[in-house]
């Protein structure tokens, strides 16, 4: 069943803030297997320029994600969340995110398309921090793939 | 923002050095508490191939996170990555053992920009399989 075109260009309000602690940045990098200082010590932080502990670039999917949340599970929506695959995934940064931010998700449907029996859904998180300042851009294509008919095997 | 590659030091065509990162169900684990991301197809092999996977698969933005640690080695500074974006076109299957999957990435500047910014472009395969397409970052160097 196609998705609402209705949707494209919807904007969900901000999320509230999620405080980006210094310990989970820790436990991201470590899952990662990522050693980088920046992620862990402050003075190598800020000798890099940074007033405090840099997140690895891809941390922030997980706030985003969180945030887009509220758009794929939108029963208005429809999307048949079950069959849903991440397509691409895109960021573009002012500065990273980094320990003590306090950021806020909006989250905005770009597109709607069908191709092939397959929805396919662009979701824009726009993150920005306590002041207002803009962190970064998170974009997200997810695609729920069509029920075909069923192919199981024994 | 220090990044410790210079811009005039690098030419398009210049290669990263290139990294294999080991990828274990433990890894899986781990990474999925620490993202948030619980979705079983990454940990349970019966949901997975009740779905139509072959096994158990890593998470996209795992291989996005293992990727993106080429250039962040070879720049330095983490925070010196101002854009970065990949398509996830194959699964990276994690079989239940001891050795898991790997994930080889290579990277290389395929543009020189403005403002001392290059566009490097990565290429991540599993087992023979290309994992990323469109892998791109951007990148600011000193």
């Amino acid at each position: 069943m196609a998705l609402d075109q209705s949707f494209v260009g919807r904007s969900y309000p901000p999320t509230d803030p999620y405080e980006v602690g210094r310990e989970k940045i820790r436990e991201f990098a470590e899952a990662v297997g990522d050693a980088n200082p920046a992620y862990t010590d402050r003075e190598t932080a800020k000798a890099l320029g940074h007033p405090d502990v840099i997140a690895p670039p891809t941390f922030v999917f997980a706030i985003t994600f969180k945030a887009a949340g509220e758009v794929f599970r939108d029963p208005q929506l429809g999307l048949d969340y079950s069959r849903v695959v991440h397509g691409d995934q895109k960021f573009a940064y002012t500065r990273p995110v980094r320990a003590g931010d306090r950021l806020t998700v909006t989250s905005t449907i770009e597109s709607i398309k069908s191709l092939a029996g397959n929805d396919i859904l662009d979701v824009r998180g726009e993150v920005h921090d306590e002041a207002g300042e803009h962190v970064v851009t998170a974009w997200t294509k997810l695609v729920a793939r069509a029920a075909e008919p069923a192919a199981e095997g024994a | 923002m220090t990044a410790k590659i210079s811009y005039d030091d690098v030419e398009v065509g210049t290669e990263l050095p290139a990294q294999t990162f080991p990828v274990t169900r433990a890894t899986l684990v781990q990474y999925a508490g620490a993202s948030g991301d619980f979705n079983p197809i990454h940990w349970n092999e019966k949901f997975a191939v009740e779905v139509g996977l072959p096994d158990v698969i890593a998470h996209g933005m795992l291989t996005m996170a293992e990727a993106i640690r080429v250039v962040t080695d070879w720049v330095g500074d983490p925070g010196a990555v101002v854009e970065y974006g990949v398509r996830f076109t194959k699964p990276v299957v994690v079989p239940n053992d001891d050795k898991g999957a790997t994930i080889e990435v290579g990277a290389k500047v395929a543009a020189k920009l403005d403002d001392r910014r290059v566009r490097v472009d990565l290429l991540a395969k599993s087992a023979d399989q290309k994992v990323l397409g469109m892998s791109r970052a951007v990148v600011q160097l000193a």
